[in-house]
């Protein structure tokens, strides 16, 4: 009996519990991954710039670095999801968040980040700049 | 009228009872202030926070702009942000100058374990207001912010990402993070603190007032009025400090978030996560091929479990006595978080 009234409370608590935990966890949006994106045209990218885009839902930094051209790494840090920036200054590409530092091939060089960068491809086709999965 | 009151509710009674509560008089007498100041401060927060109310609104494209609205716009708008930022700063300030105080007092050994615990809830609360209620201005400070901590509950072992989910309300900070954050803040933390605050204060006024390392038959002062009337005073002293603050140095709204910016140079969370902060920046990328974060991360968890149990690993010692390693942890607790949060607000 005692079993069997704990088990009821028990189940009851569970009925409510597990809906209320499962309507706080969104739903999958499923959004298209692009293979390949444009981003805009060669000459609004000068030398020792950059700027972040979505690809997907993955922040993207391309870089036009005057030493090794142009370049396209995932921008989110991999120590803590802040978004990187490319320092001309440096070379290098740096987290504000924690002072990671990452080479421009996106190997973490100095600070926390535990992980490189993931890179992406970019392709210049008649002066049009693409960004596009390795 | 009081006859009227009296012969339903026993007003007399707890008259009665007042006037025969008493609050220890000794060296320490001053640190028994400061549980009535975050109290006073608790209730302003609650009082301002429901006047900003009236006018925010959340969401990506009117969070920032009700809040600029309102310092901007609204007649003394300026005045309650203001207010209610930095009383948000005092108050957790002075619980933690209650919690160390209690703890080097020895406050928390037996009976007044549950009087300790819940007062390290509310300790934790008080962050998690601060934590919530920094994003809701949405700028670009508070964005990283949360960026960066909502990133840390994902590091939790085995539930991470799960918990993560349910936090940001998605996989990126988002509008979908800012309307929970904002239910948290304004509905769900302030129903769980209240009833931990009834709570705590309860286990206070049955227990009494601890006598620290004092002699238990030690002078007292009446709480009502004597004690009472001082705390209204230093309440009156803390209102006028923070009216002084609020005009003179108004809190900044910064820049609106943009989802798609690198982090600015300089960016820092609040001075009370600034030696968490300051940790995690130091701790090497990987310790023993374990993620660096996920090692400190741990272990300020653990050190905060020690703490919230530590009237039961000090509780050997008999009450009265002086116990080295407490003292010792409790000043290495101190001297940490001082030494990483100095360093933390200098370095670059």
């Amino acid at each position: 009996m005692r079993i069997l009234f704990g088990g009821g409370i028990a189940g009851a608590l569970a009925a409510m519990i597990y809906p209320a935990i499962k309507f706080l966890i969104p739903p999958e949006e499923p959004e298209a991954e692009p293979d390949i994106l444009k981003v805009g045209r060669k000459e609004d990218f000068p030398a020792g710039t950059s700027k972040i885009f979505k690809f997907g839902r993955t922040p993207v930094i391309l870089i036009h670095s005057k030493a090794s051209g142009l370049l396209a790494l995932s921008a989110t840090c991999t120590h803590l999801d802040c978004l990187v920036q490319y320092r001309d200054d440096m070379g290098a590409i740096w987290c504000a968040c924690h002072n990671g530092k990452y080479d421009l091939s996106g190997k973490n060089i100095s600070g926390p980040p535990p992980r490189p960068l993931t890179p992406f491809a970019v392709k210049v086709i008649r002066d049009e700049i693409f960004i596009a999965k390795v | 009228m009081l006859a009227w009151l009296n012969e339903r509710l026993g007003v007399e009674k707890a008259l009665e009872w007042a006037k025969h509560k008493t609050v220890p008089v000794h060296r320490g007498t001053v640190f028994y202030y400061l549980g009535g100041v975050s109290l006073f401060l608790f209730i302003l927060q609650v009082m301002s926070g429901i006047l900003l109310l009236m006018y925010y609104r959340v969401g990506t494209d009117s969070s920032y702009e009700s809040v600029r609205f309102i310092t901007t716009k609204v007649d003394f708008g300026w005045l309650f942000r203001s207010l209610h930022s930095w009383t948000a700063n005092l108050f957790v300030l002075f619980i933690f100058l209650h919690m160390f105080s209690v703890f080097f007092m020895k406050a928390y050994r037996k009976p007044r374990e549950l009087t300790w615990m819940s007062g390290f809830v509310l300790f934790c609360l008080a962050l998690a207001f601060g934590f919530s209620g920094y994003l809701l201005p949405w700028n670009e400070l508070a964005f990283f912010a949360t960026k960066v901590g909502t990133d840390i509950i994902g590091e939790v072992p085995g539930i991470g990402s799960w918990l993560l989910k349910i936090v940001r309300g998605g996989e990126d900070v988002t509008g979908a993070t800012l309307s929970r954050l904002f239910g948290l803040h304004v509905a769900v933390l302030p129903g769980i603190t209240t009833v931990m605050l009834v709570l705590h204060l309860a286990f206070v006024q049955i227990q009494g007032m601890s006598h620290g390392d004092q002699p238990e038959k030690g002078k007292t002062m009446p709480f009502f009025p004597n004690f009472l009337l001082r705390d209204m005073i230093l309440w009156l002293i803390t209102l006028n400090i923070l009216a002084v603050l609020a005009v003179f140095f108004p809190w900044e709204l910064g820049k609106k978030a943009d989802v798609l910016a690198s982090a600015p140079a300089g960016i820092k969370p609040e001075w009370y996560f600034l030696f968490t902060y300051q940790a995690l920046k130091v701790i090497p990328g990987k310790i023993l091929s374990i993620p660096g974060e996920l090692v400190g991360i741990l272990l300020f968890n653990l050190a905060g479990i020690l703490w919230f149990l530590v009237p039961f690993w000090d509780a050997k010692i008999p009450e009265g006595k002086r116990n080295r390693v407490v003292n010792i942890v409790g000043l290495f607790a101190v001297l940490f978080i001082l030494a990483m949060t100095i360093w933390g607000h200098w370095s670059s």
